[in-house]
């Protein structure tokens, strides 16, 4: 153990001394949502749109045009290996689809100069929490690695219905923190200026949610 | 490192910026003359406290949490050395590499050897509080180590020379776009001639200043929101995606962690995931959260570093009263309802921390009788207002008031003999015990016209009494007391003999029907005195 260590955890022992025993905490918050589910996506629409990110509802039979009108026809574009190739447009002479490994270190991966030169990236999601407008991303192989998500300028991202719970503590419940976990609520945005918010600074600056019923 | 002698055990005061430079009513006297601090302050904390209240409000099970809050920071102070070590265990399985630091010299040190090896002289930097306290950017630079500050208020902070944050939250909100637009204008390279003040295109000058710092700094700094002890995981919230970028892109990472910000279970992390965001901006969820557990081969730093600090918070843990302020989670609410925050601005407050929670977290991290940390707790009215906002109910009021009568303590302690205080409070007792004496003082009053000005008012008084006249003018004392008065008025009233105790209980029996029987005359008489009366007053 090393000295600071020791110093440290036998200063607070002491700083201790008279043995506090507070009770175990109680949790009276709501851990369960109560509402519908058409109500609960209801709410996660109000909240994203509220943070100015662009909101749409499409089956597996619409998605693909979906993306490609969203995309354009001229872009270069990244996804993550899992993706669902059935929710992607085909590619066009002014298109091209690139994907990527999952593992920086692997073939396939693309390099930060090579994402910071593509269009936008497609990825899917993990859960949606509706009570704050937040998308959980969790590194799963159809979301992809953190950086694929952040260094493009526009992120389409696709939130299947039955991901979209109420609560924080439904979706904390649904996410694996042994991955890197990102939680997204609309685009990248500030307000340290006369507190006026303004959507994009260093991350993606559109996003794009695709609901997939 | 600066030791206090309280008998044993000795406490360990932190070093770094948690001190209050100049006493706080000079300091404040000082900004109050800032007409645009003030305007901007005031705009700002308004406009946060009204998005907040909507935002809580909408809640139903908003008192839920803050209890739930409370509870957990109780549970993390009372067994803080179990879950620290459980959480560098859990850290360190999953590849991270954990130092420990006494005081902010020390976690600076540590930095800078990180930085050393890795062979680079530039870094970048997430907005911390943690490093805000230990001055790291300044100890790098000292060492050769130039830290760029990625977070866009920081940054508009650092660009601006010899500038300080004014709020934890929006650091730079003391500065108008006008000022800022001139700022990167200046400092900016390659930046457009002709950038307009429009907070776009000054957030846009940003994304093309760092960028490239992104894209190609092997190493980082930054704070952290929570640690998980069960899990070894860390998490930052932030809004500009800065914070994203210096976590994900460079090869190492070095995080600067309170010891006080454990959490034992990823169950107690949805409880502040729902508490800070509101308290803090106002809005339900801050643009993004990241989490982080230990090293992801592939994906982010390779190089995972977290340097737990003391620096002063154990001295706080000694404090049965005063620990509660190491519950903070840095949301700001306190400051932006606090009526003195509003008007002084954070810069009155010295330490990196202003505001309410500064007002208590300074003074006990850095030592209530070193430099002027002593003037911290009367920098409040203690109308409340912080403890109501605060997420985790740390009672501030109840901590400002302890920690005054410490400062007297520490004032006498250090100067041996009787203050001057005492001595006015040694008289006041003689006066008041005795109607006599009490009468033979009132006499006195006609003087007062000496020290009164032409606007019958006093305005400077001499000694210890003068801490109230620096900053209130007194009316004109009358010309004689209620007592002589009185007495003139009503000459023919039996006097009470001295000493006489009144016997409430009698009296109150003794007039029980008094009232009705006039209520009774005056609804007779057909006049309604006493509603007429009360309509008025309000």
């Amino acid at each position: 153990m090393s000295d600071a260590k020791a110093e440290i955890l036998k200063r607070i022992r002491t700083s201790l001394g008279d043995h506090p025993q507070p009770a175990e905490p109680v949790r009276n918050y709501r851990k369960v949502s109560d509402k519908s589910e058409e109500e609960v996506l209801e709410m996660l629409i109000d909240r994203l749109v509220d943070y100015k990110a662009n909101v749409y509802q499409e089956t597996e039979e619409t998605i693909a045009e979906r993306v490609s009108e969203l995309l354009g026809k001229s872009s270069r574009y990244v996804v993550p290996t899992g993706l669902k190739s059935e929710w992607l447009p085909k590619d066009t002479a002014a298109r091209t689809r690139l994907v990527d490994s999952g593992n920086a270190k692997k073939s396939g991966a693309l390099g930060v100069r090579e994402l910071d030169a593509v269009d936008a990236v497609v990825t899917s999601s993990t859960v949606s929490c509706a009570e704050t407008g937040t998308i959980f991303l969790t590194s799963n192989p159809d979301e992809g690695r953190r950086a694929i998500t952040l260094v493009p300028d526009h992120h389409i991202c696709v939130v299947p219905i039955d991901t979209v719970v109420e609560l924080i503590p439904e979706a904390i419940k649904r996410t694996n923190f042994d991955q890197p976990v990102t939680m997204i609520s609309g685009p990248s945005a500030t307000s340290d200026i006369e507190l006026i918010r303004v959507e994009g600074v260093h991350g993606p600056r559109t996003l794009d949610v695709i609901i997939l019923k | 490192m600066s030791v206090t002698q309280l008998g044993m055990p000795q406490v360990r005061h932190g070093v770094g910026n948690i001190f209050e430079t100049e006493p706080f009513p000079q300091y404040a006297k000082r900004e109050l003359k800032n007409e645009q601090l003030r305007a901007n302050l005031g705009f700002a904390t308004h406009k946060i406290r009204t998005k907040r209240a909507a935002v809580t409000g909408e809640l139903p099970d908003w008192e839920d949490l803050r209890t739930a809050g409370s509870m957990i920071k109780q549970k993390v102070m009372a067994n803080l050395p179990e879950y620290l070590e459980e959480f560098e265990k859990n850290f360190t399985a999953r590849g991270g590499h954990v130092h420990w630091a006494r005081d902010a010299h020390e976690a600076n040190e540590i930095a800078l050897k990180l930085i050393r090896a890795e062979g680079v002289d530039e870094i970048i930097k997430i907005k911390s509080m943690a490093t805000a306290e230990t001055g790291l950017n300044e100890y790098l630079e000292e060492n050769g180590v130039y830290a760029i500050e990625t977070d866009l208020a920081e940054e508009i902070v650092q660009l601006g020379d010899n500038d300080r944050p004014s709020h934890i939250l929006v650091p730079a909100i003391h500065r108008n776009r006008t000022e800022i637009r001139d700022i990167f204008r200046r400092k900016i390279e390659g930046v457009d001639p002709n950038l307009s003040d429009n907070p776009a295109e000054l957030a846009e000058a940003s994304r093309f200043r760092l960028r490239e710092k992104f894209l190609s700094t092997k190493v980082a700094v930054s704070g952290v929101n929570f640690g998980i002890a069960d899990t070894g995981t860390m998490t930052i919230v932030e809004s500009e995606g800065n914070g994203r970028m210096c976590l994900t892109l460079p090869e190492t990472l070095i995080t600067f962690m309170g010891i006080e910000k454990i959490l034992p279970t990823v169950e107690d992390y949805e409880v502040f995931l729902q508490l800070l965001p509101r308290s803090s901006t106002g809005e339900r969820m801050n643009p993004y959260t990241s989490t982080w557990t230990g090293v992801t081969p592939g994906d982010g730093p390779q190089n995972l570093h977290v340097i737990l600090m003391d620096n002063g918070r154990t001295a706080a843990l000694a404090d049965e009263v005063g620990r509660q302020a190491l519950h903070c989670i840095r949301c700001s609410a306190c400051m932006n309802v606090c009526p003195v925050y509003e008007r002084a601005g954070g810069h009155a407050y010295g330490s990196t921390y202003p505001g309410p929670i500064g007002a208590i977290l300074s003074p006990q991290l850095g030592g209530i009788e070193n430099e002027y940390n002593g003037t911290l707790p009367y920098a409040s009215s203690l109308c409340g207002a912080c403890y109501d906002a605060c997420p985790v109910k740390i009672n501030i009021p109840e901590v400002l008031v302890h920690l005054r009568g410490k400062d007297i303590d520490a004032k006498k302690a250090k100067k041996g003999a009787p203050t001057q205080m005492d001595a006015i409070m040694l008289g006041a007792k003689t006066i008041f015990s005795s109607g006599k004496v009490m009468a033979l003082a009132e006499k006195g009053l006609p003087l007062s016209k000496i020290v009164t000005g032409k606007d019958h008012k006093i305005s400077w008084l001499p000694g210890l009494v003068g801490g109230w006249t620096d900053y209130r003018d007194i009316p004109e004392p009358p010309k004689q007391s209620f007592r002589n008065w009185y007495k003139k008025e009503r000459p023919s009233e039996s006097k009470r003999v001295s000493g006489e105790r009144v016997d409430i209980a009698a009296l109150l029996e003794k007039n029980k029907d008094k009232a009705a029987e006039a209520h009774a005359a005056a609804e007779a008489a057909g006049v309604d005195v006493p509603a007429a009366v009360t309509q008025e007053a309000m």
